[in-house]
């Protein structure tokens, strides 16, 4: 602080230089401070219990754990970032699980059975494609419908999407019966490792991850998804189409959504049509822990990878060290509570105009 | 010399609302060419049919003496007229090249952006307008002050205006060195040969910068002046109707 630098508010045309450059940076970079609490966390429990949370098998074990939540928290970011909401994703996971064991049963394989009663030793590679179209095309029908409500017809994405959370897990019941149903057809890719041992969900979670990355941060795309959430009239008179960008960023929040309930069905070997109810909040939070703003403009891929695990170590640690893993939840709280002052306080700093 | 950009006999209606009556407006490249007159005047409506955002009702829009009709702004800036919003329309979370590339970003394999160019571009167009924004090129815009964003959104306009740049007040909410630079700025743009359509309410500023003035009231132009023929006096009596040395119709 012995620096001397020029008062911060001039009149001048120089750029602003920030009275305490680290705090500025800090500020600029909310997730790097979510990466220390990571880190911080992770090097905690490292210490609390250095026999069994750091080994290798503990991190596979979290990292399949969360493949399924990275997967939608992919898509959840990118609505975030147009200063949306998702709360649909529970119906588009459940609707993707249904669709795949509809879209199994459709085929038939002799006899009175279908692809969806094979056992996990005879399934087919293309059974496996048949069940991820239909998962896609569930995801496709509700981000479509999300997009449309909020793009076109002005409905807040809070609301829209709540009524497309409710109206979409009651087709799932109407089409299961209030049943869910087993199969294992997709048990090759829920439980298989294609690459060193590797459970495939890390995987296939990990391209999602870079296929998000690219769209977000190196695509025109995502440049004008920056740009509809932090002003969509500049964006529209930038002459990008806002509302159907719009629409196109709730269909890829469905999609995921879809692609995580095809996930799930491989994993789980059922379909789950009470479960992954708090899916939509869990998401939220990892994106707004990794330092998306829920006001639109800011975010990134690799924050909400970030979000994604703080939760899920410290679960993974409570359970290991004997606490309560019930303190996963204060704890996670508390942090998004945190981390959500941090975005204001960002934008009280900066916005100074 | 023909005019640059051109609106001949305009009428607009809005309900019972005559906006404009037959109003005529004229400006030419390496002009800057300052539109004045009260609140009502017509200025902000002349400015839309100008821009492309409404189509005249009668009378015509003419580009290098050629009747156009313009669909809508984007109209406008294939055709090189862009247009500075008072609101500046500026993406408050993209730093400067993001705004100045918005909607029309550079590519690589079709759908990446190529920042690094854009950015490098940005930079070069700064220096040439000499706006200081160089070093902090990575900073969004919600970072700088009123007048370095006002600049960004001139510079931007300027970066693609082929012909025309159409200013709404642009210093409105500047501070007096901060005016200075934007009025600058703004003759550095003219010098490029360049129209520069200068829409204020400060008389002094618009007598400072303007090469000639055209006075709208009631939807028609009442005078027009070269840089010289006016002074505030002169202006004032024009705006009010008080004098007029063209036929108003």
């Amino acid at each position: 602080m012995t620096q001397t630098k020029p008062p911060a508010e001039t009149e001048s045309q120089e750029p602003v230089t920030p009275s305490v450059p680290f705090v500025r940076a800090l500020l600029r970079n909310p997730t790097m401070v979510t990466f220390a609490v990571l880190l911080g966390i992770i090097a905690a429990f490292s210490i609390l219990a250095p026999d069994t949370f750091t080994q290798r098998s503990n991190f596979v074990q979290l990292a399949q754990n969360v493949a399924i939540l990275t997967v939608v928290s992919v898509g959840t970011t990118f609505v975030i970032i147009t200063a949306g909401v998702d709360l649909s994703i529970p119906s588009g996971i459940v609707l993707g699980e249904v669709f795949a064991v509809h879209a199994l049963q459709l085929i038939g394989t002799g006899g009175d059975t279908t692809a969806a009663d094979v056992a996990a030793d005879q399934t087919k590679g293309w059974y496996m494609l048949v069940a991820l179209a239909g998962a896609l095309l569930a995801g496709l029908i509700i981000g479509t419908i999300n997009g449309l409500v909020v793009a076109y017809l002005k409905v807040p994405p809070l609301l829209a999407t709540l009524g497309t959370l409710g109206a979409g897990l009651g087709a799932a019941l109407i089409l299961q019966n209030g049943v869910n149903t087993a199969t294992y057809a997709l048990d090759p890719l829920g439980h298989g490792s294609w690459i060193a041992a590797v459970p495939n969900l890390i995987p296939i979670a990990l391209v999602v991850v870079v296929a998000g990355f690219i769209l977000l941060h190196m695509a025109v795309f995502g440049r004008h998804t920056f740009a509809i959430g932090s002003n969509p009239e500049a964006a529209r008179r930038a002459g990008i189409n806002v509302e159907r960008h719009l629409l196109k960023v709730y269909i890829i929040g469905g999609v995921s959504a879809g692609f995580a309930g095809f996930l799930s069905v491989a994993y789980f070997s059922t379909t789950s049509i009470g479960g992954h109810s708090t899916d939509n909040l869990q998401a939220i939070t990892a994106v707004a822990l990794g330092g998306t703003s829920l006001f639109g403009g800011v975010g990134s891929i690799i924050g909400t990878l970030i979000g994604v695990w703080i939760p899920a170590v410290l679960k993974n640690g409570f359970v290991i060290t004997g606490v309560q893993p019930y303190w996963q939840d204060v704890a996670v709280g508390l942090v998004l509570i945190v981390a959500v002052w941090f975005d204001q306080l960002r934008r009280r700093t900066r916005n100074r105009g | 010399m023909t005019p640059v950009l051109g609106a001949y006999r305009v009428m607009k209606t809005f309900g019972h609302v005559r906006a404009l009556r037959h109003a005529s407006f004229e400006a030419f490249p390496g002009e800057v060419t300052a539109l004045v007159g009260d609140n009502g005047a017509g200025k902000s409506t002349l400015t839309k049919v100008l821009s492309g955002v409404y189509s005249p009702d009668e009378g015509e829009v003419r580009i290098d003496g050629n009747p156009v009709r313009l669909s809508d702004p984007h109209d406008a800036k294939a055709r090189g007229i862009e247009t500075v919003y008072q609101d500046l329309a500026l993406a408050p979370d993209l730093d400067a090249a993001g705004n100045v590339f918005l909607g029309r970003e550079l590519r690589r394999f079709g759908i990446l952006h190529n920042h690094p160019e854009m950015r490098r571009r940005t930079a070069t167009a700064f220096r040439d307008l000499g706006v200081g924004l160089v070093q902090d090129m990575r900073a969004p815009v919600a970072e700088f002050s009123g007048g370095q964003k006002q600049s960004v959104a001139i510079a931007r306009a300027a970066m693609w205006a082929t012909k025309v740049i159409i200013m709404d007040e642009p210093t409105a909410a500047l501070g007096v060195i901060q005016t200075a630079k934007v009025l600058e700025l703004v003759e550095r743009i003219r010098d490029k040969g360049i129209a520069v359509v200068f829409i204020s309410h400060n008389l002094p500023q618009v007598l400072q910068v303007a090469d000639r003035i055209e006075v709208l009231r009631l939807g028609a132009r009442v005078a027009r002046f070269r840089r010289g023929e006016a002074d505030v006096d002169r202006l004032i009596a024009a705006i009010s109707g008080a004098y007029a040395n063209e036929e108003s119709s």
